[in-house]
C-alpha cells in the first residue's frame, strides 16, 4: 500500500501488477479498472433516461462508440507494442467511447462516430502516450473535432420523444444511422429541431424576451422539456460516484456553483435577456460535464484547492461561451481550455507536505 | 562552414536542415496558406525566388557591409526583392495574387530568409549562396506542397484544384476529384488542421531519420558513423 501512497500518479502505478503472496489479502482501494467500471455504472441511469426521451439511437450510438473505442485502443496498443488485453481491462476506452456518444445527436451517421472516436483514441490519447499522459480529455477532443468538421450532422437533434413514436423502430434507427435513410414519409427537415440552448440563443438574437421564448413547447419547468430529467438522472449517478469516493466534491461543486453564480449575476440585472441559473445548470451537458467529464482523473487538476479553481474556471467559461460565443453549448470547449490550464493550476496550489514548514512568503525570505 | 560542398548544401536544404520541418521557420505562411496545393506552390516558388535573390545580393556585398548595420541592410534588400516579386505576381498571376493576398508582402517577415542571409550568405561566395537559396527555397516549397496536398485531400477530397491560376487555362483539367460526394472535413482546412498536419509530417521525418540511423549503425558499427 505504501507504494500507492507515495507515487505521484496512482493511475500509472495501478497499471503495473504486483503479485501478493502474504496476508492480509486486501483488494487495493484504487484500481483503474474498478474506478472506470463504477463510472460506467453511474452513467447507466442518465443514459437510459436519454434513450427514453430520444429513442434507440442513443443506445446504438453508445454501443457503436464503445466498440470503436475499444477497437482503436487495441490497434494503438498493438502498434505501440504494449500489452493489449491487460490494458483493455482498465475500461478507460469504454468510458471515453460512452461519454463521446452521449454528446451526439440521436441519429448521427456512423462515420461521424468513427472519425470522432478515431481522433480521440489515436491522436488525443495514444500519440500523447496513452492513459495517464494525455493532457486533454480524449472524448471531448473527439467531440470538438466532429463538431467543428461536420456542423450539419451535429445539429440534427430531434425533439424529445419523436423517436419513441412507432415510426422509429430499432430497425429504422439502424437504417438511419448506418445507411443514412429515414423511414418512408419522413424527412430530416421535418423531424430535426434546435436544442433548448440553441433555440434560446437564436430567439435572443432576434430580440425576444426570455418569458416569450419560454412559451415554446420545447421548454419544460426550468430547462428544456426532457433535458431537465436527463440532467437529474446524471446527477443521481454523479452523487453515487461522490458517495463511493470515485470523484471528489471540489470539481462538480465549483463548476456548477460558478456557473449558477455567474448566470445569477446577469439574470438579476436583466432577467429578460439572460436565462436563469436553473436553466443553465439543467441545460445541455452541464451536469454530465460536472460529474463525469470535468472530473477525468488524468486531464483535470489534482490538488484539492486546484480542483476548486479548475472547476470554477470551467463554470465561468461555460457561461461565457454559451452566452456570447458561436456555439450553443460549451462544455467541451470549457473543459479543454481548463485542461490546458491544469498543470499551471497544480503548480501554484501544491498542498503543504505533512510535517514541513509552510513555504516562506516573499516578505520573510530569509538571509 | 567555409568549405561546405554543394552536396551538403542540397542535403541541408531538402532534409537535414529543412526550413519547414527542422528549423520551423516561416511557420506563418506555411500554416496559413497551405490549404490547397496550388496556393502552397505559388507561395513556395515566390519564397524561393526571394531567397535566391536576397542570398545572392547579400553575398555580393558581404565585404562592404559593416557588421554593426548588417541587419537593417539585409531587411532593406529582402523588402525590395519582395516588392518586385509582388508587382510581378500582380502582373502575371493576378488571380493567384488576389488569393494569396497579404501573405506575399509578408514574405519579408519570413525568418527563414533573413536567417539564411545572416547564417550563410553573408559568409559565403556567390555561387554557394545561390545554391543555398535554391536548396532552402525548394525544400521549403516541398514541405508547403506536401502540407497543401494533405490538407486538400483530407479537407476537400480533391487535388490540384484551381490549377489554372498557376499554369494557365490549359491546366483546368489537372484538378482531380479523389473522393466523389465527399462532405469535406473542415478541421483540415482550419488553422488547427495545419498545425496537426505539420506535426504529422515532422513525426514522419523523425521516423525516417531514426530508421536511417539504425541502418547506418548496423552497416558501420563505429560510433562516429552512427552519430552522423
Amino acid at each position: 500500500m505504501h507504494f500507492l501512497a507515495t507515487c505521484h500518479l496512482p493511475l500509472a502505478t495501478a497499471l503495473m501488477r504486483f503479485p501478493t503472496h502474504s496476508s492480509p489479502h486486501m483488494t487495493p482501494a484504487h484500481s483503474v479498472g474498478r474506478m472506470m467500471r463504477r463510472v460506467l455504472y453511474a452513467l447507466v441511469p442518465g443514459t437510459l433516461a436519454m434513450a427514453w426521451y430520444f429513442g434507440w439511437g442513443v443506445l446504438v450510438n453508445v454501443s457503436l462508440a464503445v466498440v470503436l473505442a475499444v477497437g482503436f485502443e487495441a490497434l494503438m496498443l498493438l502498434a505501440r507494442k504494449r500489452p493489449v488485453i491487460p490494458t483493455l481491462g482498465d475500461y478507460s476506452a469504454v468510458v471515453t467511447g460512452w461519454l463521446f456518444a452521449l454528446a451526439l445527436p440521436p441519429l448521427t451517421p456512423w462515420w461521424v462516430t468513427l472519425v470522432g472516436i478515431g481522433f480521440a483514441m489515436v491522436v488525443a490519447k495514444h500519440l500523447y502516450g496513452g492513459l495517464g499522459y494525455n493532457p486533454f480529455n480524449p472524448a471531448m477532443v473527439g467531440y470538438v473535432v466532429v463538431l467543428l468538421s461536420f456542423p450539419r450532422e451535429m445539429i440534427q437533434w430531434l425533439p424529445p420523444q419523436t423517436l419513441t413514436d412507432p415510426a422509429f423502430s430499432p430497425t429504422a434507427v439502424l437504417t438511419a444511422i448506418f445507411l443514412g435513410q429515414l423511414p418512408a414519409g419522413v424527412s430530416w427537415d421535418a423531424i430535426t429541431t434546435a436544442t433548448p440552448l440553441d433555440l434560446m440563443k437564436t430567439e435572443l438574437s432576434m430580440n425576444r424576451t426570455i418569458s416569450e421564448i419560454r412559451e415554446h413547447p420545447l421548454f419544460g419547468a426550468f430547462s428544456g422539456h426532457g433535458w431537465e430529467w436527463i440532467g437529474n438522472w446524471f446527477l443521481l449517478g454523479g452523487l453515487w460516484l461522490l458517495f463511493m469516493r470515485v470523484i471528489s466534491w471540489q470539481i462538480p461543486v465549483a463548476m456548477l456553483g460558478s456557473l449558477a453564480v455567474t448566470a445569477g449575476m446577469f439574470w438579476i440585472v436583466d432577467p429578460d435577456t439572460f436565462a436563469s441559473p436553473a436553466f443553465h445548470v439543467f441545460s445541455g451537458a452541464a451536469i454530465l460535464g460536472a460529474f463525469f467529464i470535468a472530473t477525468d482523473p488524468v486531464s483535470a487538476s489534482t490538488t484539492p484547492r486546484g480542483r476548486l479553481v479548475y472547476g470554477a474556471g470551467i463554470g465561468v467559461l461555460l457561461y461565457v461561451i454559451r452566452t456570447w460565443g458561436n456555439y450553443p453549448d460549451a462544455v467541451a470547449f470549457a473543459v479543454l481550455l481548463m485542461n490546458m490550464a491544469a498543470p499551471t493550476i497544480d503548480h501554484y496550489t501544491q498542498p503543504r507536505v505533512f510535517g514541513q514548514k509552510p513555504p516562506p512568503t516573499r516578505r520573510d525570505n530569509g538571509p | 562552414m567555409s568549405d561546405i560542398t554543394y552536396r551538403e548544401i542540397n542535403a541541408n536544404g531538402f532534409w537535414h536542415n529543412n526550413p519547414g520541418l527542422v528549423q520551423l521557420l516561416g511557420l506563418c505562411p506555411l500554416l496559413a496558406i497551405s490549404g490547397t496545393v496550388i496556393n502552397a506552390l505559388g507561395l513556395g516558388l515566390a519564397t524561393t525566388l526571394t531567397l535566391v535573390a536576397s542570398n545572392v545580393t547579400v553575398s555580393l556585398i558581404r565585404h562592404w557591409v559593416r557588421p554593426e548595420i548588417r541587419i537593417p541592410v539585409f531587411v532593406l534588400i529582402i523588402a525590395s526583392v519582395v516588392t518586385a516579386i509582388e508587382l510581378a505576381m500582380n502582373a502575371f498571376f493576378h488571380e493567384l495574387y488576389l488569393i494569396l493576398g497579404i501573405f506575399i508582402p509578408l514574405i519579408v517577415t519570413n525568418c527563414a530568409i533573413i536567417g539564411r542571409a545572416e547564417a550563410f550568405a553573408s559568409k559565403q561566395p556567390i555561387p554557394k549562396a545561390l545554391a543555398d537559396g535554391l536548396a532552402m527555397g525548394l525544400g521549403f516549397t516541398c514541405v508547403l506542397v506536401a502540407l497543401g496536398a494533405l490538407r486538400e485531400v483530407v479537407g476537400h477530397g480533391t487535388l490540384l484544384s484551381d490549377a489554372h491560376l498557376m499554369f494557365g487555362e490549359a491546366a483546368r483539367g489537372f484538378s482531380l476529384t479523389l473522393i466523389r460526394e465527399y462532405r469535406g472535413f473542415l478541421l483540415a482546412l482550419l488553422p488547427p488542421g495545419a498545425f496537426i498536419a505539420l506535426g504529422l509530417l515532422i513525426a514522419l521525418k523523425n521516423i525516417i531519420d531514426s530508421g536511417l540511423a539504425k541502418r547506418a549503425a548496423v552497416r558501420a558499427p563505429q560510433p562516429a558513423e552512427a552519430a552522423g
